[in-house]
């Protein structure tokens, strides 16, 4: 990929992640269909981009007051361990079935947000 | 959930768990849960949103460390993308103040349920 199309792409994706509408995974989408950079080193990648992406992003966010301070440490403070801990076994599990059943579930909370957003709620 | 603080904070302890544990071991899916679970404890939408970009942020930092140690990615391979994704994460914080939480709840479900149909796939 060129140094212009990375720029553009870099950019997209950063406000998409931004949002928190990629659940962190939006640039790896774009790797992983148009370039050949193999799946390992994408992921890397994706992750290493939302580093700065993240905290640039949730320094605007405090400043707009739209962070949760007190829910955002709570949630922190059991997610790392757990994500160590996922890790482990990431490599220890076969994840088929498994990514499988969660592509299921994501789907079906996709559609309860969209469905959601053509009902008139009093409180969306 | 309105009731009792002690509820509402085990909750998003569990949040957290889930959130982290999807993460770590699918490598996706724990942002992404992370806002309705969020939105559940009480959060409004936009800063389920806003909130939930923490979460991300911290279990990234853990992947994204096991990734360097393990030399699968070096760091200049994702500078090209940096440069301009901190700009990009500018102009999306100022968006999420703006946009409506209609659209912002549309856009989020379509685009959950077209990454979810390719994870499927995968």
């Amino acid at each position: 990929m060129n140094g212009f199309l990375m720029a553009v792409v870099g950019f997209f994706a950063a406000v998409i992640g931004s949002m928190g509408l990629g659940g962190g995974g939006i640039l790896l989408l774009y790797i992983s269909a148009f370039t050949d950079i193999p799946q390992l080193k994408a992921q890397g990648i994706n992750l290493i981009f939302f580093l700065p992406i993240g905290a640039v992003s949730l320094f605007f966010h405090i400043k707009n007051r739209l962070v949760d301070k007190k829910a955002a440490l709570l949630t922190v403070l059991t997610a790392v361990p757990t994500a160590v801990l996922g890790a482990f076994l990431a490599s220890a599990v076969s994840q088929d079935l498994l990514r499988k059943g969660l592509a299921v579930f994501l789907f079906f909370l996709g559609a309860r947000e969209l469905i959601g957003s053509f009902k008139k709620k009093r409180r969306l | 959930m309105q009731t009792g603080n002690k509820r509402k904070k085990l909750f998003l302890l569990m949040t957290g768990a889930l959130c982290g544990f999807l993460n770590g071991f699918f490598g996706a899916g724990g942002g992404t849960v992370a806002v309705p679970m969020l939105r559940k404890s009480g959060l409004g939408e936009k800063e389920a949103h806003a909130t939930s970009v923490a979460v991300i942020l911290a279990v990234t930092a853990v992947s994204a460390t096991f990734y360097l140690i393990r030399g699968s990615v070096a760091i200049s391979d994702t500078l090209g993308y940096i440069y301009t994704g901190v700009f990009g994460a500018a102009l999306g914080a100022y968006v999420l103040k703006k946009i409506s939480v209609v659209w912002l709840k549309r856009i989020f479900g379509a685009l959950i349920m077209a990454a979810s149909v390719r994870m499927f796939l995968r």
